[in-house]
């Protein structure tokens, strides 16, 4: 039995669900109890999908045990057929189905209705959501496309002289993060070096689309949790190959370019690929008769030019991007995101990598090797206090992770952004965000540098310390919106309201003293940040999809270093170990001629320091030897 | 064609809803015998009764909910959850693995071994749910043995730790399991109790019912002679204190409220003791009440200015309170009552409304809104109608209302999702209540909706939420109005 608060993975069937969802023209009846139908709020509130689901539920009783379940399986299998008239029929079970035994599948099959009906076999006691998702597009894909599969051996058909080179797009999903803009993403990318897209799957497609995969040239696994078994199978069956690299970053997208240019046997796409890369980079040329020894700036819109030119690698080469040089940096996420990230962190932003970890044991061993990298031990866990400890202990200046991340990052008083499902309904934007492509590195800049402050605002407040207007201690309100922050609202009229309001009277709940002494207690009644969405909260409709960063501003606690430094008062846990060192006024005094906006970082390093060394009473030397040990 | 002309089967015969096996349950004034309700089978669209826990763990505040279950479960709860999961909540799922399906033996083990790491990490737990589920259901896991196990452990951990027990070790305990735990607690022994949350058993705000009525064996007996007024169901702390000071200037009194907001401070129930239900899907509860002797009173719910004055007017009644008194008493908060309502009247005066089967709430609010509100209910669809504990509110129904020969509507109970979103889009009402996986569909189809949680979770009850909870129905109907597209 494994204790959980927070699951990052929903069960088995969850994954089954989001890809019939994704598709069109599939129906999934799914026999379960009542109450299973709760995943439908997911995918209507968490994505505002227009339209239901397409899936039913036998949703069973007590009194339906005591006779056959069986018949409620047909009775519903017909009933979805007759009403949503599905070109496949798949039928899973969840978890306490499962353990009934009922075989509906077999059961549905045995109907005889005029729609293939594919039985899933979703093992919800062992395996979860998204190894689902990819075992029920993999099931699909092959039960469409094993009757049609080429005799082993047999070459593949030539391409149509004057045919474009064609790739599938394979793995966006829903609920996946930023599916939808990222298939927009690549497909331009993909345009601008002359490469068609033939099908997209399982996002908008239908049974009879998948049929037609095999036509393609090539597929690209754009997300491996999803697509990599399918994909493989393509290619053992179909004789496709398939591009391995995920283009998330600006070096992740050129490596991708280079291989589409090389499976796509096309020396027009090689040679386009290849002027896309060439402008991707700090020197451009800028059209004809400049020199192309001068490195200069990139415009996006060159003359003649439809593709689009990432702003992403002058931001970093900018001076006050030297802010960034060598900041923490702890990833935490699914596989495909988080190793990206790790790579935009180290190479592209001049950040450095502190910790990396995924909730996906399936994709243990590539992340363990891009840790080993870094130099680190990557984390492999499904457990969120893990991740928090882990977090905590890597004293880290920005985290990008899941939903759970931003939120122990708020506790903790860290700049965080949200890279990987699961997340909620203000990481899927109204506005195109990709993460994918040129596009979606500069949309990753914005979104991850945004949280952190400016560099020059830094050496400016550094000027005012000590001055009266920015004052020594908290605001009473410390309301003031930090940059580029919306304050959210605490109570309302609408669900976020819901959630405040049920929070309201509630007392806040104390964490236990084996946290760092300086993190805040988390007030459920002040409401930080913005409320995820769930039956009893609705976030309000935000500018800023992501990212989702306390702004300091419903810290109404004023108990937490918020991001903007501001003093940790000291929590009622501090003083209840006995181990806690104690501050010489000396050393308090010579604490306030940091600047306040980095104060509650040093504060909470040097009683880190000097807790770690047994030292009773911090003095203004230790306060000096802290910051030695720690550096900037 | 309006909904409740939809073709309905006949009464079904002793019907038990989401009940399961009860004890025969005394009959129901004939009124509401007579009252026609419509039963339909087909898929339900609806929670099961662990999302009773988001708001359970709110208000008993020192209580833990730790459901026995499958990942299902953990992930059901931190969606209807939302925020309140990153707030170290007071539930939390213990997940079964296959280990524990091959042989219940294991099951049990694995489980007292969560019990204790969950109790060392939260000492400040002095009420321990377990709660069944669907998987804990179907493999027989018997959580009320698991109960008494470990109150059993718990017991004799804390006989041996008494000072001056002869068992009394010398040193500290150091051991770890149920025994370290039962000692270092601060209150003696947490106490560990089970009901069933699961959707097999109970729909959605059934899962209150038998939380409670696991709470009644412990509740404190009312000492013989003594009377008390024992308001059931979960009410906001503030409608609470509303109520709380309008029973005092009544003069009817003691009060105590089940659930009551600490785990430990539990209401005494007795001969004397007279029920007042503040919430209609509590039909177990007042039964196992019953059993100890206290007195259901018929009343409406206190939903509505006319039905929080029946809700007073059944205790008042049953305290030989004076009309005049009662009406005294009553005048200014009802004459602010209607104040406050009359700025929303206008608006949703003659509107059509449709309630699909949700909390079991849809009955009361839809009397409400007709009544108070002019408003023209097509259906009420319910999870399930108690007849005996919606007797009052029938009985409100049944009475002539000015300028309407039939005071009544349409009740259907249970219901298969897709043809009732049939009906509705036939209909087209001009505000359809449902649950949050079908309001984006119907708004995108140009239906104006209103979400049915926000009524379980938002103070709707009592004169001063009456406006409030117009306000809720009036809101959509504003913004549809107002945005230009």
């Amino acid at each position: 039995m494994e204790l959980a608060v927070w699951t990052y993975e929903g069960p088995t069937h969850m994954g089954a669900l989001r890809v019939a969802t994704a598709m069109r023209g599939v129906h999934c009846l799914l026999h379960a109890p009542q109450g299973d139908s709760y995943a439908d709020l997911l995918f209507t509130m968490i994505e505002r999908r227009p339209g239901r689901p397409p899936v039913s539920y036998t949703s069973f009783q007590q009194r339906d045990l005591g006779r056959s379940t069986a018949d409620l399986i047909k009775e519903a299998a017909r009933a979805a057929y007759e009403r949503f008239h599905p070109e496949v029929l798949m039928i899973g079970e969840s978890c306490t189905a499962e353990l009934l035994q009922d075989q509906a599948g077999a059961l549905a099959r045995g109907l005889g209705l005029p729609v293939p009906v594919l039985p899933l076999d979703l093992p919800s006691w062992s395996r979860k959501e998204t190894w689902g998702a990819g075992e029920t597009f993999h099931r699909l894909v092959r039960a469409l496309l094993k009757p049609r599969a080429p005799a082993p051996g047999a070459p593949r058909p030539a391409r149509a002289s004057g045919q474009a080179p064609r790739a599938n797009l394979l793995g966006p999903i829903a609920l996946g993060f930023r599916c939808r803009d990222d298939v927009t993403a690549v497909s331009r990318l993909l345009a601008a070096i002359g490469v068609e897209v033939h099908i997209v799957a399982p996002l908008g497609a239908r049974p009879a689309n998948l049929l037609r995969l095999p036509e393609a040239d090539f597929n690209v696994c754009l997300y491996p949790e999803i697509a990599e078994s399918t994909c493989a199978w393509l290619e053992r069956t179909f004789r496709q190959p398939w591009v391995k690299t995920v283009p998330i970053g600006i070096g992740a997208t050129r490596d991708f370019l280079a291989e589409v240019g090389k499976l796509a046997a096309s020396q027009d796409v090689v040679e386009a690929a290849a002027r896309l890369m060439a402008k991707s980079g700090l020197s451009v040329p800028v059209g004809l008769g400049s020199s192309g020894d001068q490195p200069r700036p990139p415009q996006t819109h060159l003359p003649g030019m439809e593709v689009y030119a990432p702003r992403l690698p002058w931001y970093s080469q900018s001076v006050d991007a030297t802010y960034l040089t060598g900041k923490r940096v702890f990833i935490f996420g699914d596989a495909t995101h988080a190793l990206a990230a790790a790579r935009i962190v180290d190479q592209e932003l001049g950040m450095r990598v502190v910790g990396l970890g995924t909730y996906l044991r399936e994709q243990a061993r590539p992340v363990r090797e891009a840790a080993q990298a870094y130099g680190l031990e990557a984390l492999i866990t499904a457990d969120y206090l893990e991740v928090e400890a882990a977090i905590a202990a890597s004293h880290p200046e920005l985290v990008l992770g899941t939903q759970m991340e931003r939120h122990v990052a708020k506790r903790l008083g860290i700049p965080c952004a949200v890279i990987s499902s699961p997340a909620h309904v203000q990481d899927f934007p109204a506005r195109y965000a990709p993460q994918m492509g040129f596009e979606g590195a500069d949309v990753i800049f914005d979104t991850w540098i945004g949280p952190l402050m400016m560099g020059l605002e830094e050496h400016l407040l550094t000027m005012f310390r000590g001055d009266f207007e920015f004052g020594e201690e908290p605001r009473a309100d410390a309301s003031a919106p930090a940059t580029g922050g919306y304050a959210w609202e605490t109570s309302g009229t609408g669900p976020t309201g819901m959630a405040a309001a049920a929070q309201s009277g509630a007392l806040p709940e104390s964490r236990t003293s084996t946290q760092s002494s300086a993190d805040a207690s988390f007030a459920p009644g002040s409401a930080v940040g913005p409320v995820p969405a769930g039956v009893a909260g609705q976030p309000p409709a935000a500018g800023t999809a992501t990212p989702a960063v306390s702004t300091g501003s419903t810290s109404a606690t004023a108990e937490g270093g918020d991001k903007t430094g501001q003093p940790v008062a000291r929590s009622e846990v501090a003083g209840d170990t006995p181990a806690e060192p104690v501050w010489d006024p000396l050393a308090e005094n010579e604490l306030k001629k940091i600047p306040f906006f980095v104060r509650g970082k040093a504060r909470r390093n040097t009683e880190c320091f000097a807790r770690e060394r047994g030292i009773a009473t911090i003095t203004v030397e230790t306060l000096y030897d802290a910051k030695a040990h720690f550096g900037r | 064609m309006t909904l409740a002309s939809v073709p309905v089967p006949a009464l079904a015969e002793g019907r038990q809803g989401g009940e399961g096996l009860l004890e025969a349950s005394p009959q129901p004034e004939a009124a509401a015998r007579d009252f026609p309700v419509a039963c339909e089978g087909g898929q339900r669209q609806a929670f099961c009764g662990l999302a009773g826990i988001v708001w359970l763990h709110r208000k008993l505040q020192d209580a833990f909910f730790l459901v026995v279950g499958s990942r299902t479960c953990a992930h059901m709860l931190q969606s209807a959850a939302g925020v309140m999961i990153f707030a170290a909540p007071r539930f939390a799922t213990a997940i079964l693995e296959e280990r524990d399906l091959a042989g219940l033996a294991d099951a049990n083990a694995e489980l007292d071994r969560v019990v204790t790491r969950l109790l060392e990490r939260r000492p400040d737990i002095a009420t321990l749910f377990l709660v069944g589920t669907c998987p804990s259901e179907v493999i027989k896991l018997d959580l009320h043995k698991a109960a008494e196990r470990l109150n059993q452990a718990f017991q004799t951990q804390a006989d041996a730790n008494r000072p001056g027990s002869p068992n009394q070790p010398s040193q500290p305990i150091q051991s770890q399991g149920l025994s370290a735990t039962a000692a270092t607690h601060p209150t003696g022994r947490p106490r560990v109790l089970a009901y069933s949350g699961s959707g097999l058993e109970t729909t959605f705000t059934q899962g209150e019912d038998t939380c409670l009525e696991a709470l009644v064996p412990d509740l404190p007996a009312l000492p013989a002679g003594e009377s008390s007024l024992l308001v059931v169901g979960t009410l906001a702390d503030v409608v609470e204190d509303q109520f709380c000071r309008l029973f005092a200037e009544l003069g009817i009194g003691p009060v105590h409220f089940f659930p009551p907001r600490s785990a430990r401070a539990l209401p005494p129930v007795g001969p004397g003791t007279r029920l007042l239900l503040a919430q209609p899907f509590l039909g177990r509860t007042a039964r196992s009440l019953e059993a100890r002797g206290a007195r259901l009173l018929t009343a409406t719910f206190p939903i509505g200015i006319e039905g929080t004055r029946g809700w007073f007017d059944a205790a008042a009644r049953a305290w030989g309170l004076a009309e005049e008194r009662v009406a005294a008493v009553l005048a200014k908060p009802m004459e602010r009552a209607r104040g406050a309502l009359a700025r929303y009247q206008e608006q949703l005066r003659g509107k059509r409304v449709a309630f699909l089967p949700d909390s079991q709430l849809e009955a009361p609010i839809a009397r409400f809104l007709q009544q108070e509100c002019g408003m023209e209910i097509l259906v009420a669809g319910v999870p399930y109608f108690d007849r005996r504990l919606m007797a009052g509110e029938i009985d409100l129904l049944s009475r002539p209302q000015a300028g309407n020969t039939d005071g009544s509507f349409a009740v259907v109970e249970g219901g298969d999702v897709d043809r009732q979103l049939d009906a509705v889009r036939t209909a087209r009402p001009d505000l359809t209540v449902c649950g949050l996986g079908l309001a984006n569909p119907l708004e995108a189809e140009g239906l104006t909706t209103k979400w049915s949680i926000e009524l379980v979770f938002s103070p709707i009850q009592g004169f001063e939420q009456a406006a409030d909870l117009a306000e809720l129905f009036a809101r959509p109907l504003t913004r549809r109005a107002r945005l230009r597209f």
